[in-house]
């Protein structure tokens, strides 16, 4: 090797005393300096290339392990390889007020198809059309046949149907979890539950989402994981709805009437015990909301909430209550009653001749419209509006299911002493039983305003004062009169002390005026009379019967008979004792028995 | 004297360019890559049976087309890996020159074929990709700077490359074409760590990665549903990856039969960046594996050959070209075996596209140029063994 002089000028300067071009010599330095920086860096880049062969090698080598280890695994389902926790029960459930379930969660597979996957379409179709009977073969053959790539073709299918659907043995069939609402007690409370249906939906998952009552009104909370599925606590007592909603179908269909509704409402608390509305619906099938005839004839129509009518006669007593609160008559004044009371060109007409005069008392077990409009007259409409909605009878009811907003009483348009005086026996103002389970409460608790609600509540909830303790227990000792010895002699109950109003009003016909034949029959009644626990309205959609030769449709007849079976029925499961000895209706109570 | 010219035989300085050829190009790469093009034809005859289909032509269709383009790219990549060094550098320059000027156009004459990226110029009976011709000539434009910057008073080469690499990948995201970005960031970032990138910045930029990736992922809702879809574990069967998962599944060792897959019918782009599901479904494990031996054999040589080379210029090239081959194949395949997140990028040399083939072609004649054997100047290396010694 040649070394590198130590001087470098020193080739330089002896090339030039030989006169050679020192040029030359120059190039062969850097010639050999180039060489020299080439063979360093030649040096490092073999280290670096190395690690990047390295790297080849290994990622090529990770790519071929991964696809080995993925070509020797089993194939599995795709849909079913993806269930998992991830779509656990994620609504939370519904139970009544002693934690019995009401609705909750069931996993279940929906089927759908991969029509190009399908090894023979027409087989598949035929023998789907045949697992379920509600499918369209034609369509479904369409379906497959055609250049579709996905097709649903059940929602939800049962484990029956799924090992079915398997034995087909077609790949292009395909199941995706699904988790879906059960209601296991069926039709019972269907109102108030409403139903559920899937919302956004995939292949692995489907969000359910409340549609109607309180899946709907609490869909948020039900579906909010944050409240780690602490279920809905309702006010309903599953027993006693159950009991009320078989007495009321047997009153119905005994009365023939069209339709009913009953209500349960706990007097201090406003929790609704019990809440019917007939005919319903089975949630788990929800029918599908009717596109022609009357809304309110489908099964689908809350008769409870939604259901606004003239409830009649059962207004009354909040007339008479008024008068008595204000201090224009006690139980006792004397009323005139000489009919017909004419106004403008109305005139108020009663049932029956009740004579020249009747005390406020009479008034009420007898029922006179006249009575009563004379009453209102004297309170004047301001005051009666002002009593009323206080009442909450002129807005729609806070309870908590989704339709309870649809449930807007019907005002008449100006409220002028006439309306004042019909108003005064329970025609021109249109509410819903529920509007009246809450107006009889406040009279059964001693003169406060409670709001009627679904949900569990701890202890009374008793809102603002609408009428003084004295006339409350006034009003009850004559509606427990009015059962006594007035129209509703057949809603005593033995032992319960059924105090109550009838109200008998004819239909309005859709193009004005009033049906002559139709009526809406109801009673508001509350027990034990001398210390209201509950309320029960019941109202039945023209009811009509044959009772001694005669055909009947008023309140006394029809609704009473239904509503006193009901008492008998629930009064035990509610924990009232029945009181054995008869008392007066004054406040003794038995202390020992 | 004059005889001695006149009449003379005349004769070649050196070898003959055929034998010459013959005996220094590196004939394992040639062969693999032959071997990769016959792989394509055989999928292609797979995979582009439904997109023939759904274009209403005769099922073979893409086939031909392909065998066409194949034999043009052979062709391109034998005469390329026949030139010498300064001959394939001066010829890049120009094409890299000739792509830069066509990538710069294609806002202006480019279509994007309906699907939402101007990257092609229609020429009618084919359409052009100039992206594909730019990326070679990119790495050997980038390549000279970086060897011209290693000389005595050469120009800032690294610097210029740089500057030029950082253009290239910003028009390429303009398109948008993040994919290509990525590739032609990666193979001046190869050539940067062989051309000896100090062992700081390395860290530095791997940890600039590392930080621009959580916040994008922090930033990007695409960006995270494209990560988060990645890392979970169960995929949905209806996406492009759950096809592809279940065709090699489906395959197994070997395969469910030429022309029994079902995979190609789901996926549209079963014929280009998922054509290894369609290999793993019909063939079986067996052709992926010998695909990717194929695909490593071409890079550890190429790898191996350059390690040897002294020259500065031929060896950075020559890294920048294969590891961009490289990786373009370990990303396709690698998405399909859900080792990485989707990112489309068509396997070289076996995927359909006829850019890709030509382009890809004239790359790897670039690479087989630059491997050709020649004096390294061993005995200097035997001599310094021997001091070590």
């Amino acid at each position: 090797m040649i070394r590198t002089p130590l001087r470098p000028l020193a080739r330089i300067l002896a090339a030039r005393a030989k006169g050679e071009n020192p040029d030359n010599i120059e190039k062969e330095n850097l010639r050999q300096r180039h060489a020299e920086i080439q063979g360093k860096s030649r040096q490092r880049s073999e280290g670096r290339l190395l690690v990047l062969g390295a790297f080849f090698i290994c990622a090529y080598a990770l790519i071929g392990l991964r696809m080995g280890m993925m070509a020797t695994s089993e194939p599995t389902e795709p849909v079913a390889s993806a269930s998992g926790s991830a779509i656990a029960a994620q609504r939370a459930d519904i139970v009544d007020r002693e934690g019995r379930i009401l609705a909750t969660n069931f996993d279940t597979y929906s089927l759908y198809a991969h029509p190009q996957q399908l090894i023979d379409a027409e087989a598949s179709a035929a023998a789907l059309a045949q697992i379920f009977p509600d499918l369209d073969h034609a369509r479904i053959l369409k379906d497959f046949t055609g250049k579709r790539k996905f097709v649903w073709i059940k929602k939800k299918i049962s484990p029956e149907q799924k090992q079915a659907v398997h034995d087909i043995g077609d790949p292009g069939l395909l199941f995706g979890p699904r988790e879906m609402r059960l209601y296991p007690n069926g039709s019972l409370a269907a109102h108030v539950l409403g139903g559920a249906s899937f919302g956004k939906e995939d292949v692995d998952a489907a969000e359910v989402i409340g549609v109607a009552g309180v899946e709907r009104q609490f869909d948020s909370y039900l579906r909010d994981p944050a409240n780690g599925a602490e279920p809905l606590e309702l006010s309903l007592d599953l027993t006693v709805q159950a009991a009320a909603e078989r007495v009321l179908y047997g009153g119905m269909r005994l009365m023939n009437a069209k339709g009913a509704t009953s209500i349960l409402m706990d007097v201090h608390t406003g929790e609704v015990i019990s809440v019917v509305s007939l005919p319903d619906f089975d949630p788990n099938e929800r029918p599908r909301p009717p596109v022609s005839g009357d809304p309110s004839d489908s099964p689908l129509f809350n008769r409870s909430v939604q259901g606004v009518y003239e409830l009649g006669s059962t207004f009354k007593i909040f007339t008479t209550a008024q008068a008595m609160d204000l201090g224009l008559v006690n139980a006792s004044t004397i009323v005139d009653i000489r009919g017909p009371l004419r106004w403008g060109r109305f005139s108020i007409r009663d049932f029956h001749n009740y004579g020249n005069s009747l005390s406020v008392e009479r008034i009420i077990i007898k029922s006179s419209n006249i009575g009563t409009a004379r009453l209102a007259q004297q309170i004047g409409a301001e005051r009666q509006r002002d009593f009323l909605s206080r009442l909450g009878m002129l807005e729609a009811t806070p309870f908590e299911i989704s339709e309870a907003s649809g449930g807007r009483p019907l005002l008449p348009p100006n409220w002028s002493e006439l309306s004042a005086m019909t108003i005064s026996y329970g025609h021109g103002l249109s509410t819903s039983p529920m509007h009246l389970a809450a107006g009889y409460s406040a009279i059964a608790n001693g003169g406060h305003y409670v709001s009627p609600t679904i949900l569990k509540q701890n202890g009374p909830q008793l809102g603002p004062r609408v009428m003084s303790e004295d006339s409350a227990a006034a009003s009850r000792r004559m509606l427990r009169q009015v059962v006594t010895e007035g129209t509703a002699s057949f809603g005593e109950v033995a032992g319960y002390q059924v105090g109550g109003k009838t109200g008998t009003a004819d239909k309005p016909k859709p193009s004005g005026g009033y049906y002559d034949n139709k009526v809406i029959a109801t009673f508001a009644s509350m027990f034990p009379a001398h210390d209201p626990k509950y309320v029960l309205i019941v109202t039945l959609d023209e009811p009509s019967i044959i009772a001694y030769g005669e055909e009947r449709r008023t309140a006394g007849w029809t609704a009473v008979p239904v509503a006193a079976e009901m008492i008998g029925r629930i009064a035990p499961l509610l924990g009232l004792r029945p009181q054995v000895e008869p008392v007066s209706v004054t406040d003794i109570t038995l202390t020992s028995n | 004297m004059t005889e001695m010219v006149y009449g003379a035989v005349p004769t070649h300085v050196g070898e003959p360019t055929l034998p010459k050829w013959w005996r220094t190009v590196d004939k394992w790469t040639l062969s693999c890559v032959l071997g990769l093009f016959v792989v394509g034809l055989l999928l292609g005859l797979a995979a582009s049976v439904p997109l023939a289909e759904r274009n209403g032509f005769d099922n073979f269709h893409y086939v031909q087309r392909q065998a066409v383009f194949g034999s043009a790219a052979l062709v391109a990549m034998v005469m390329t890996s026949m030139m010498s060094p300064t001959l394939v550098r001066r010829l890049a320059v120009i094409g890299f020159a000739c792509a830069f000027v066509a990538l710069a156009m294609l806002p202006v004459f480019g279509t994007d074929f309906g699907k939402g990226a101007v990257r092609w110029y229609s020429l009618g009976f084919a359409s052009v990709q100039p992206s594909e011709f730019l990326k070679p000539g990119f790495v050997v434009v980038a390549a000279w700077m970086i060897a011209a910057s290693q000389h005595i008073n050469g120009p800032p080469g690294k610097l210029w490359s740089f500057g030029l690499c950082v253009t290239v990948v910003l028009m390429l995201a303009m398109q948008p074409d993040f994919g290509q970005a990525c590739l032609v960031l990666f193979g001046w970032g190869v050539m940067y760590f062989v051309a000896g990138a100090p062992m700081v910045l390395l860290v530095a930029m791997a940890a600039v990665v590392v930080l621009g990736g959580m916040f994008a992922y922090a930033n990007s809702e695409h960006f995270a549903r494209r990560i988060d879809g990645f890392l979970n574990p169960d995929v949905d069967p209806t996406t492009q990856l759950g096809y592809a998962a279940d065709a090699i599944r489906e395959g197994g060792l070997f395969g469910v039969g030429v022309g029994e897959g079902q995979v190609k019918w789901s996926l549209p782009d079963a014929h280009t960046d998922f054509i290894v599901a369609v290999a793993a479904e019909e063939y079986g494990l067996v052709l992926v594996l010998i695909l990717i031996s194929l695909y490593t054999t071409i890079v550890v040589r190429s790898l191996f050959r350059l390690m040897r080379e002294r020259d500065t210029f031929i060896r950075l090239a020559g890294t920048g070209l294969v590891c961009m081959f490289g990786v373009q194949a370990m990303i396709n395949m690698g998405v399909a075996v859900r080792l990485l997140p989707a990112k489309g990028m068509t396997l070289p040399f076996v995927s359909y596209g006829g850019s890709s083939l030509i382009a890809g072609g004239i790359a790897v004649g670039m690479l087989l140029a630059f491997t050709r054997s020649r004096p390294q100047g061993g005995i200097a290396d035997l001599l310094r063994g021997h001091e070590r010694g």
